[in-house]
């Protein structure tokens, strides 16, 4: 190989890599706020496809897409709500992160309340319970 | 006695849990289409094979059909086909063959290689109507009624169980079309 399609390999080398990267760079917005509202979406968003990866995340085509309308409803001056309300409407309430409290999700949000709450008594009876019996030792001790 | 009991009780249950946990993410990792029901998304569209020819999906409603979305790249595709020629020459319903996200030479070259079943082939090419169909695999088959809603819908290969007990009975047949 002659240094000249060295140079050449090189090159294109550099033009290659240099172009996936430009693929990645983040898209550009009119404002700091926009970029801002983009980077919470996708962080909220579900991939579909991966399932246990968010839109900002994934890498796969169809998260590229959905970043990309997601981007152009951003620029187009939709709100957060009706961004999210598109893909609701086509991929249901799993693309959300943060589930909506609703009918069917009403379990899902009652839970841990009911968890937490039921924790607190049992802790309560314990302690109770814990303070006559040593009370009652104490009584013993005396008498 | 009751608070000795209580741990191995809560633990059981727990147990319970888990086991039916682990049961249902075995089988449930597909998730229900919110579409069902709904009218079908509107598009307009070129044909794959004659690009000039731009179809509108209020045209396709009237009778029922099957919206196939599939890729050269899709190589489940490939093992639905032969259930797709089947269907097809039972003739029972129009089968729509959504091309998205694909280069049309490759799609070309796919349906040379392994046939053509459908009705018509139109090209979704940027994937847009893929999103508004909420595609997120491929295949993903989508019936839609005589009014223009989707009653059904099948992520994954289509299978002569499927068309016989999910589609069929849909469109008012019974029976079985496929061998």
């Amino acid at each position: 190989m002659n240094a000249l399609t060295k140079t050449t390999a090189i090159l294109a080398l550099l033009v290659l890599t240099g172009a996936t990267a430009l693929a990645q760079e983040p898209p550009v917005f009119d404002s700091p706020e926009q970029e801002a509202r983009f980077a919470e979406l996708t962080t909220e968003l579900r991939c579909t496809v991966c399932q246990n990866q968010n839109l900002a995340d994934s890498d796969a085509p169809l998260a590229q897409d959905l970043r990309q309308e997601i981007y152009e409803m951003i620029t187009a001056g939709r709100s957060d709500e009706e961004i999210k309300t598109f893909l609701v409407e086509r991929y249901g309430d799993f693309v959300l992160y943060r589930p909506p409290m609703q009918g069917n999700t009403l379990a899902l949000w009652a839970v841990p309340v009911v968890l937490l709450f039921g924790g607190a008594v049992a802790v309560f009876f314990v302690v109770r319970n814990r303070n006559r019996k040593l009370a009652e030792q104490r009584q013993e001790g005396t008498g | 006695m009751i608070s000795r009991l209580l741990p191995i009780g809560v633990f059981l249950l727990l147990g319970i849990l888990l086991a039916v946990g682990l049961k249902i993410a075995d089988q449930k990792t597909e998730l229900p289409s919110p579409l069902i029901g709904k009218p079908m998304p509107e598009f307009t569209l070129p044909l794959l094979d004659r690009e000039e020819v731009i179809v509108d999906s209020a045209a396709l409603i009237g009778k029922p059909f099957l919206v196939n979305f599939w890729a050269s790249w899709c190589v489940t595709c490939r093992v639905e086909h032969p259930v797709i020629e089947e269907l097809a020459k039972a003739g029972v319903l129009r089968i729509v063959g959504m091309n998205f996200r694909d280069e049309p030479d490759d799609a070309k070259a796919w349906l040379q290689r392994f046939g053509n079943p459908y009705d018509m082939i139109i090209s979704d090419r940027d994937g847009r109507t893929s999103i508004d169909f909420g595609v997120y695999a491929a295949p993903e088959s989508f019936l839609v009624d005589a009014s223009g809603t989707i009653v059904f819908k099948q992520l994954g290969a289509l299978t002569p169980e499927v068309i016989e007990q999910e589609i069929l009975p849909r469109i008012g047949m019974q029976g079985s079309v496929t061998r």
